[in-house]
């Protein structure tokens, strides 16, 4: 393959889609919105390390995104276990609901 | 051609990862972040990363938002969400973090920027096959350690999602 895309463009669009993700956590009381944003950064996380492997053509950047992928999974369960959980309990996706905890 | 798929593709992930921040509704934003999802994959598939970029598709958009999804439909949220959102919404909540993340990525833009010329990556494809003789090979450890993870994610995912008396 001739053409090669730079290395710099792929990592600044993983840049600008984690400060998105980190807006969106930031900026967001629903629950759900709030894990949209966290799934939004470690995506762009992943991306980085596929980018990164790319650049120095060895599979690690995709093992890399391998695993990212499964912590996304496991995060993914928890989390929205949890949001079932306080939508059950307060009838609400609010996350200021859940700042008093009793036990 | 790689080129205009790339920055095309990179336009559209960033276009709709806006559209899930600023939207008011859960399943219009899941159905956005599904787009900018498989834009990505598309970005992984330019650079030559075929297996990562199938990945993102089948375990990502085909079954971590098909997850979102019921969720959201298990929770039946309607208009009532939709109206509280547009409330929590207001522009002088949104100023002070925008502003913040604004800065943290102006900062990342400056670090990554090169002072000489662009840096080639992608020119050569990684296999699938390359990917797994690194990943059963030196990082054997890792995928255990993963495996253990997702255990661990399925026994709290459990216990948390358990009516409880």
């Amino acid at each position: 393959m001739v053409d090669a895309l730079p290395m710099e463009h792929g990592l600044v669009l993983a840049a600008a889609m984690f400060a998105l993700g980190l807006a969106g956590v930031l900026t967001r009381r629903n629950a759900l919105f709030m894990m949209m944003g966290a799934e939004i950064m470690m995506n762009s996380a992943a991306l980085a390390f596929v980018v990164g492997g790319a650049r120095w053509a060895v599979a690690d950047g995709q093992v890399m995104f391998v695993l990212v992928l499964t912590l996304q999974a496991a995060e993914a369960c928890v989390g929205l276990a949890l949001v079932i959980q306080l939508y059950r309990r307060f009838r609400s996706l609010d996350v200021d609901a859940a700042s008093t905890m009793r036990g | 051609m790689l080129t205009v798929a790339f920055y095309s593709a990179s336009a559209v992930a960033l276009v709709s990862t806006v559209m899930v921040v600023v939207n008011t509704n859960p399943v219009h934003a899941l159905l956005y972040l599904v787009v900018s999802l498989l834009a990505v994959a598309t970005v992984c598939f330019t650079l030559g990363a075929p297996f990562a970029g199938a990945l993102e598709i089948i375990i990502y958009a085909g079954a971590i938002m098909v997850l979102f999804v019921f969720v959201v439909m298990t929770l039946n949220l309607g208009e009532k969400t939709v109206v509280q959102e547009r409330q929590w919404m207001t522009g002088r909540r949104f100023v002070g973090p925008m502003l913040l993340s604004a800065v943290l990525l102006a900062e990342l833009i400056v670090i990554l920027w090169p002072a000489g010329e662009l840096t080639p990556a992608g020119a050569q494809t990684i296999t699938p096959k390359m990917v797994g003789i690194a990943l059963y090979g030196p990082y054997l450890l890792i995928v255990e350690l993963a495996s253990m993870l997702l255990l661990g994610g399925l026994v709290a995912a459990y216990h948390l999602g358990r009516h409880q008396e």
